[in-house]
């Protein structure tokens, strides 16, 4: 079985957010840059757990981005994954992207595309919708469970207050979130091994761009809190019931 | 020309977050000078001309049993036979699960530029741009559509749900529904309980709480404001409670009316995934906790004297003892 792990470069969880060019473009000074939490945590861990479970298994990672996409390509190799691709293209259009994934992928002929649910810096969650589509293929969002077996896999996706389990045909793309596996940590074998395994960067195919970003603002600043004596406790229910009016 | 409007139905009945969506797409399309229309999938128990009172004039109704299960690639070929026969310039979802699966599908099938997570109508003065969510609700940013075709997949409680007056006229539409490739075997569903993203109230606790064992007195304050609960990301790491809680930047993103957060710090990464809410309110021993910084109202205090009270105050004001 062949398994391509879709990975983003995103800022760290902690990074300061800041614009610059009169707040058309994303400040990077000082950010440092992370495997977005989504691919690594969940469908990169999923993809090498199903790799344990059968040592036959094809793990290929890919991403969408310039040079500066290595080091985090790098550091998810040394996670798992037999070979990457850099797709050698920059861009913030969800289908520019997710039509370079599915070049990519229509190449290899891979019987599950993992992403993330989301990235966590344009919180897009499109480019595993948009490369089934692409590909023809069904896909399962918001998975919180993912086992296989046969030319089948069973997935289990998030719903309003609960969770759906279904049977699904391979080959398929699947969004991965919390519950589909746990973070690992990876180990000085598997960073030496990771600059051995090949990188390689291809050109981008032909797509068009849908959208454009045209700037970004931060939230106007809160007011302040309003304190409340913890002995009266019926002074804050008066204030979200008559000041705040929402209880 | 029009705006199409996807109806989430679930077991029957609309869901909130389409109201919603109906609500925003009926404004869109006064503002464009067009008609608002709706498209249904599958069988409804309710009466969808009723819709008509959230400014839609029309429903597409495909009502065909393939699809009272939601499948992503058959409910994508679906809507866009019915965006293509109805020729509408602009799609409107939920940014919900079910929103999540398809707006991206239409967007790569019709070639139509998609904005999810908008949280306000589009300027469309000059070009057609949407302001939606990044940085985990960090921040906002401006994103243009280019297209002719624009997807516009809209955040859960983001837009105020208008009610008026009005029937909308029910149209059977015939798709070409294809046997969908996934099947579903089951759905495990806490019953009686608020959704978390479609919840007005959500009551959350942290790792003040001590133990799983003392949820009891969160369970009872959120019941007594028929609120949803849920937790921060160690809480949910050391299971103590279901990862379906957890709320913050790997978690759910949520933007209630009224967030009360029990004995959570409030670190950035939590802060990411709440801090769309209307009002916050923070109970925390710590006064130097951050997260009494991003509050509107607080109390410093010991969180098994303070919530019990909390209840008890709730239940009064409510009348209910």
């Amino acid at each position: 079985m062949k398994i391509l792990v879709c990975i983003s470069k995103t800022p760290d969880t902690t990074a300061k957010i800041a614009f610059t060019d009169n707040n058309s473009k994303f400040d990077n000074n000082g950010v440092q840059w992370i495997i977005n939490p989504y691919d690594e945590w969940y469908s990169l861990v999923r993809a090498i757990e199903l790799k344990e479970a059968d040592t036959s298994t094809i793990i290929h990672l890919v991403t969408v981005g310039a040079a500066d996409n290595d080091p985090i390509i790098r550091k998810a190799l040394a996670l798992g994954g037999e070979e990457a691709i850099r797709v050698n293209a920059d861009s913030t259009d969800c289908y520019y992207i997710a039509a370079q994934i599915a070049a990519v992928a229509k190449q290899g002929g891979y019987d599950l595309v993992f992403t993330g649910k989301e990235t966590i810096d344009y919180n897009g969650s499109s480019i595993g919708g948009m490369v089934a589509e692409l590909l023809d293929l069904p896909y399962v969002s918001l998975a919180t469970k993912f086992e296989w077996n046969g030319n089948t896999a069973k997935v289990a996706r998030e719903i309003e207050g609960g969770e759906e389990i279904c049977e699904v045909q391979l080959p398929v793309v699947v969004s991965c979130q919390k519950g589909v596996a746990e973070q690992r940590i990876p180990n000085m074998r598997g960073i030496m091994a990771a600059r051995t395994r090949p990188l390689k960067v291809v050109e981008p195919a032909a797509a068009d761009s849908l959208t454009s970003v045209k700037s970004f603002e931060l939230p106007p600043p809160k007011a302040g809190v309003k304190l409340v004596d913890p002995e009266n406790v019926d002074e804050l229910v008066r204030l979200l019931h008559e000041e705040a009016k929402i209880i | 020309m029009s705006v199409l409007i996807f109806v989430d139905v679930a077991e029957g009945h609309v869901k909130k977050a389409s109201l919603e969506a109906l609500s925003y797409g009926a404004k869109l399309a006064e503002q464009l000078g067009t008609v608002a229309e709706g498209v249904v999938l599958g069988s409804a128990t309710e009466d969808l001309s009723a819709l008509g009172k959230y400014g839609v004039k029309k429903i597409h109704h495909v009502n065909d049993q393939i699809l009272d299960h939601f499948d992503a690639q058959s409910y994508t070929k679906a809507i866009a036979q019915v965006a293509e026969a109805s020729g509408a310039k602009c799609l409107v979802f939920s940014n919900n699960v079910d929103g999540k699966a398809i707006a991206p599908r239409l967007s790569a099938r019709l070639k139509a530029g998609l904005v999810t997570g908008a949280i306000a109508l589009p300027e469309t003065a000059n070009g057609f741009v949407v302001k939606k969510t990044v940085f985990s609700g960090k921040a906002f940013s401006n994103v243009s559509i280019n297209t002719d075709i624009k997807i516009i997949a809209l955040n859960p409680n983001s837009y105020k749900i208008i009610v008026g007056e009005g029937k909308a006229e029910v149209v059977a539409f015939n798709a070409t529904v294809d046997q969908p490739k996934t099947k579903i075997i089951a759905t495990n569903k806490a019953s009686g309980e608020v959704p978390l993203t479609e919840a007005e109230i959500v009551v959350s606790a942290g790792r003040g709480m001590k133990g799983p064992e003392n949820w009891k007195i969160i369970e009872d304050l959120a019941h007594s404001l028929h609120a949803a609960l849920a937790c921060s990301r160690p809480v949910a790491d050391a299971h103590w409670r279901p990862h379906n809680e957890h709320v913050g930047q790997t978690g759910t993103a949520i933007a209630p009316n009224l967030y009360i957060a029990i004995g959570i710090s409030g670190a950035i990464q939590h802060l990411a995934g709440v801090n769309r809410s209307k009002v916050i309110v923070v109970i925390n021993k710590d006064p130097e906790a951050p997260f009494f910084k991003a509050a509107d109202y607080g109390i410093v205090g010991d969180a098994f004297e303070v919530v019990p009270k909390f209840t008890e105050a709730v239940k009064k004001m409510k009348g209910i003892t």
